[in-house]
């Protein structure tokens, strides 16, 4: 029986083929530059390697979809238009876009081009929807993580392109596409830059008693004992102090991972067509792991036996599973 | 919402290596300060072995490919300092209260460390765990973890090769207290 697909994260050319290898049906990547909103120290892909990757991938059936999801500050836009020739020269089977002078450059130069709309374009109502896909002919929308899965049986049965769905990995803000604290605390943008807590900004102090303290730029994000469990330096993961909690609390939201495995049946129901992984930035490992427990999960669950990917919980951040919004809107 | 404790990945370790591995630990911490500077000229042929074999390590270090690199293995004497820029390499053993000042500092047991290397552990998972600790330059470390992270094989095999069938043997025993018990796939 055919499923949706499952679409896995890759940081470098060696995690895209053990995601491949792993039984991913598509790969998700970027290249070495401000075109994708994971722009890393030492991560992402050269024009070179993702060639030699696109062909790796291709020659499993395993489909490249290329993320060209940050939005060209004015002045700057040839770095996104190069990222555009390459990406169609390479061959790549999609591009993931967010922005609407991106998305309008490849429906007018590479109109036969698949163009998928990233959550970074916060696209959550039909009205939004349709309109990316009028505009710009977007076949696949990945949905900010912000709807119940009735809302989402309910959008796909007006919108005219197919559906896809994060389900396991890092727990973004809310408003996603949208997000400036980064931009606040370093003078990056996530969203131009493709830069949340840039390495160069972050700081990691740990003393005597094994007390770890973390910093972006100038904010202190959070202060962990040594039996406590960190979570990624993001300004929207740190624990801070204000008047009525004097000794902090989670201003923004917790660090906790998203996991849906219990949901499946239902995204399946709702007529969901492709589950995202989250976690470019993570090691080949951790995309062994993760990728192929996925895969072994939406097979069980197509062949109607119970998913079961908790295993994967020591590899998350805060080692705290959530639903999400998927499951109530009152998620915390 | 689910919450389940979590289980710390070298307690993935079974009973019997575990115990093994922790019977070293006293051990390898309490020899007396070894002397290095005959372990120097291994160690320069080593690092020039390894970036003969592995010229793309430099590639995804960027602008830190001068940044000098402590790797602070705890159940061992010593601590390594590492440069791998190809025009100025460095690798040196040093004594862990009287060593240069490093631009970055890796600390976490040895197999840990090796799993990690080897492409066999993550090193954010292992960093929520608190069985890895990094301090100083946050942007030097994450490009080394993704230039080890990319090379194609294993580089511990680069090294053991070094050291010939010796070198294979070793590495082969210590890869056996792994593979046979941690649950990491």
């Amino acid at each position: 029986m055919t499923g949706p697909e499952l679409v896995c994260p890759a940081g470098t050319p060696a995690s895209l083929r053990t995601a491949v290898d792993a039984g991913a049906d598509a790969v998700y990547c970027g290249f070495r530059n401000a075109t994708n909103a994971r722009n890393f120290s030492g991560l992402n892909f050269t024009t070179d390697e993702l060639k030699t990757s696109v062909a790796y991938a291709h020659d499993q059936g395993t489909r490249v979809l290329l993320a060209l999801n940050t939005f060209p500050p004015g002045g700057k836009f040839d770095l996104w238009r190069k990222a555009i020739d390459d990406g169609v020269a390479l061959g790549v089977d999609a591009m993931i876009v967010a922005d609407i002078g991106v998305a309008n450059h490849i429906k007018q130069h590479y109109p036969d081009q698949r163009l998928h709309l990233s959550v970074q374009a916060g696209a959550p109502s039909v009205e939004a929807i349709k309109f990316y896909c009028e505009e710009f002919g977007i076949k696949r929308v990945v949905l900010p993580r912000i709807l119940t899965i009735p809302e989402i049986t309910a959008l796909q049965q007006e919108i005219d392109c197919e559906i896809e769905c994060f389900i396991f990995g890092n727990h973004g803000l809310m408003a996603e596409g949208r997000c400036s604290l980064t931009n606040y605390a370093t003078g990056l943008s996530t969203n131009m830059d493709g830069v949340c807590s840039p390495a160069d900004r972050v700081k990691y102090e740990e003393d005597t008693a094994r007390n770890l303290t973390t910093r972006l730029g100038d904010f202190t994000i959070d202060c962990f004992t040594c039996d406590q469990s960190p979570g990624y330096p993001t300004i929207c993961k740190g624990r801070y102090a204000a008047a009525p909690q004097p000794d902090g609390y989670y201003a923004f939201e917790e660090p906790l991972s998203l996991n849906l495995a219990r949901l499946l049946p239902d995204l399946i129901a709702a007529g969901v067509n492709a589950f995202k992984i989250e976690g470019r930035q993570r090691s080949r490992a951790y995309i062994k792991s993760v990728v192929s427990a996925w895969r072994k999960a939406i097979d069980d669950t197509l062949a109607g036996r119970q998913p079961a990917v908790d295993h994967l919980l020591s590899l998350t951040e805060g080692h705290k599973q959530t639903e999400g919004a998927y499951a109530s809107k009152r998620w915390k | 919402m689910l919450i389940t404790p979590p289980r710390p990945l070298l307690h993935r370790l079974g009973r019997h290596a575990a115990a093994r591995v922790a019977s070293l630990a006293p051990f390898l911490s309490r020899l007396p300060p070894v002397p290095l500077a005959p372990l120097q000229p291994i160690l320069n042929r080593l690092l020039h072995h390894i970036l003969q074999r592995r010229p793309e390590l430099a590639n995804r270090l960027g602008d830190r490919i001068d940044s000098l690199f402590m790797i602070d293995a705890t159940n061992l004497p010593m601590v390594l300092l590492l440069r791998i820029n190809p025009a100025q390499p460095l690798l040196m053993a040093a004594h862990r209260h009287h060593c240069p000042e490093a631009d970055a500092k890796v600390t976490g047991e040895l197999l840990m460390l090796m799993d990690m290397v080897d492409g066999r552990l993550d090193g954010d998972a292992l960093f929520f765990n608190r069985e890895l600790a990094i301090s100083g330059d946050t942007e030097a470390v994450v490009c080394l973890r993704n230039a080890l992270d990319d090379l194609e094989g294993s580089i511990l095999d680069d090294i053991a090769d070094f050291f010939g069938m010796p070198g294979r043997h070793a590495l082969k025993i210590m890869r056996r207290y792994r593979t046979t018990d941690v649950e990491v796939d």
